[in-house]
């Protein structure tokens, strides 16, 4: 494993148990009641689509799919909205991921930007062909993606932390 | 060598192909929401997802009450000031109305006795609190403390029981206001929440009558915060300052819940022979903290079968959860 497959330097392999508490996290970050804020990201779909470019071996549309089902309750949403998205999201990052592994953090984060737009895309569209009555929710409603790709960077190292750790531990070393 | 000792190598083993996972995914996925939206299938998974979820929204909703109320606790004074004056002045006006009700009752009890007419409808209600607003941004949604789980007696409403018998629990259908008006009606019911559709969604109608004249219509939800009154004439007088008012022909409202105040009245366009009728909700929709829940203490009665075999009108607005409370 590596930051990015140019990068001579090689880290520790993820943890699966850290894989699935930053899913978590992110879930819970989702259920914050923000209100009407459009540019707050969506923190599962950003969190899911790392992993999915970092792990695609053993996270994608599965996860994807449970995940969706969770966010969709909390948000009182149709069931299934958020799950369509986040498993569209998912089959386009684990399929970009050999792709996308080869860019520095900062060029990833430019091609994690029309994935996310388009899960919301397919997740407004797919809304409006359910219920023919519901109401466009508004072209800022995809600020959110942007906003995610913002904290793209911060992100990758953020979640990569525990992976930066020596491999013979050094007690004077704390990372 | 056997063609069966033959053997793919655990590297190369990558399961279904990418496209039919996501394929068969997609496919689950469309067909829930639409089972969902459409036919209001799939309420046991939502419970039993909901339970689960219900901790994390809990603690995660932590924060902004914590925030809310350290704000609240160093609010100004005097806007608390200002706030205990109108409530009692508030609570003037209402003790000189209540002081005559009492007298009106017994009085229109006397009178539809006298003309046989059927009594009035009785009601019960109880309190509840809006959590949150649901963040879905397609629909208005807000979801109240109280479930189905909340049972609570007829006979005395404000007490909660917690177990099954005579008493009855949340229903979806029931309307919610505050102390100026209708703001929604339940939808969906969880075991420990529930979820109001607000009256300004766009999927939400309400049977009205103007309080003036009488002239019964049905106000519609344009998603952004205002109503619209739809299918009226307008040759009857309608005009801005008029009241809307529950009419209850929907047989599950109750008549004469303040629903909504007449803005303005645009003729009608080339192609189209009713006027637009723009009105504004009279109780805080999407302000409300504390609401009430209303319910009749009894179903009203059956519409009559039709001895022909003519259809019969349609006694009710087109409302799916509507016609989901009549079984």
């Amino acid at each position: 494993m590596q930051l990015s497959n140019r990068s001579t330097r090689i880290l520790q392999p993820a943890k699966r148990w850290f894989v699935y508490l930053s899913l978590f996290l992110a879930l819970f970050l989702n259920y914050v009641p923000f209100g009407d804020i459009p540019w707050v990201p969506d923190w599962v779909a950003l969190v899911l689509a790392f992993w999915c470019i970092r792990e695609p071996l053993y996270i994608g549309m599965g996860t994807g799919f449970v995940l969706g089902l969770i966010v969709d309750i909390g948000h009182a949403s149709a069931i299934g909205q958020h799950a369509l998205a986040y498993v569209v999201l998912a089959f386009l990052a684990n399929t970009l991921s050999r792709r996308i592994m080869w860019f520095p953090a900062l060029l990833q984060a430019l091609h994690v930007l029309p994935m996310l737009l388009a899960a919301q895309a397919v997740m407004v569209g797919a809304r409006m062909f359910a219920q023919p009555g519901a109401a466009f929710p508004g072209w800022d409603h995809f600020l959110s993606s942007i906003a995610g790709v913002v904290l793209w960077l911060p992100l990758t190292y953020l979640l990569l932390l525990p992976q930066f750790q020596p491999v013979d531990r050094d007690e004077n070393r704390p990372i | 060598m056997l063609s069966s000792d033959f053997q793919t190598h655990p590297v190369f083993k990558r399961g279904v192909a990418p496209h039919i996972r996501l394929f068969a995914y997609v496919a689950i996925c469309v067909v829930m929401m639409v089972a969902d939206l459409r036919f209001h299938y799939l309420t046991t998974l939502q419970d039993w997802l909901s339970v689960i979820v219900y901790p994390i929204r809990d603690i995660a909703a932590q924060p902004a009450n914590l925030i809310g109320n350290t704000t609240g606790y160093f609010s100004n004074l005097q806007d608390w000031r200002a706030e205990k004056e109108t409530l009692l002045q508030r609570k003037k006006e209402d003790t000189e109305k209540l002081l005559f009700i009492k007298e009106l009752e017994q009085e229109n009890d006397r009178l539809r006795g006298l003309l046989k007419m059927a009594k009035r409808v009785k009601t019960y209600s109880v309190t509840a609190t809006v959590q949150y607003r649901a963040p879905d941004p397609y629909s208005r949604k807000v979801i109240l403390d109280l479930g189905a789980r909340e049972l609570f007696d007829i006979q005395d409403p404000t007490r909660l029981v917690l177990d099954q018998g005579k008493q009855s629990g949340i229903t979806h259908g029931w309307p919610v206001v505050d102390t100026d008006g209708l703001i929604g009606q339940i939808t969906r019911v969880y075991p420990i929440q529930s979820e109001v559709t607000l009256i300004t969604d766009r999927n939400q109608a309400v049977a009205v009558k103007v309080e003036r004249t009488g002239q019964p219509g049905v106000v519609f939800g344009t998603g952004q915060g205002q109503l619209e009154l739809r299918n009226v004439r307008s040759d009857p007088d309608i005009g801005p300052g008029d009241r809307l008012v529950t009419s209850g022909l929907d047989g599950l409202f109750v008549p004469g819940i303040p629903v909504a105040t007449v803005d303005a009245v645009e003729p009608p366009k080339v192609n189209d022979i009713f006027p637009r009728i723009v009105c504004t909700p009279i109780g805080g929709v999407e302000r409300s903290a504390n609401v009430l829940v209303l319910s009749r203490a009894e179903l009203p009665p059956m519409p009559p079968k039709p001895e022909t075999g003519d259809p019969p009108p349609p006694p009710r607005p087109n409302e799916p959860d509507e016609a989901d409370e009549e079984d």
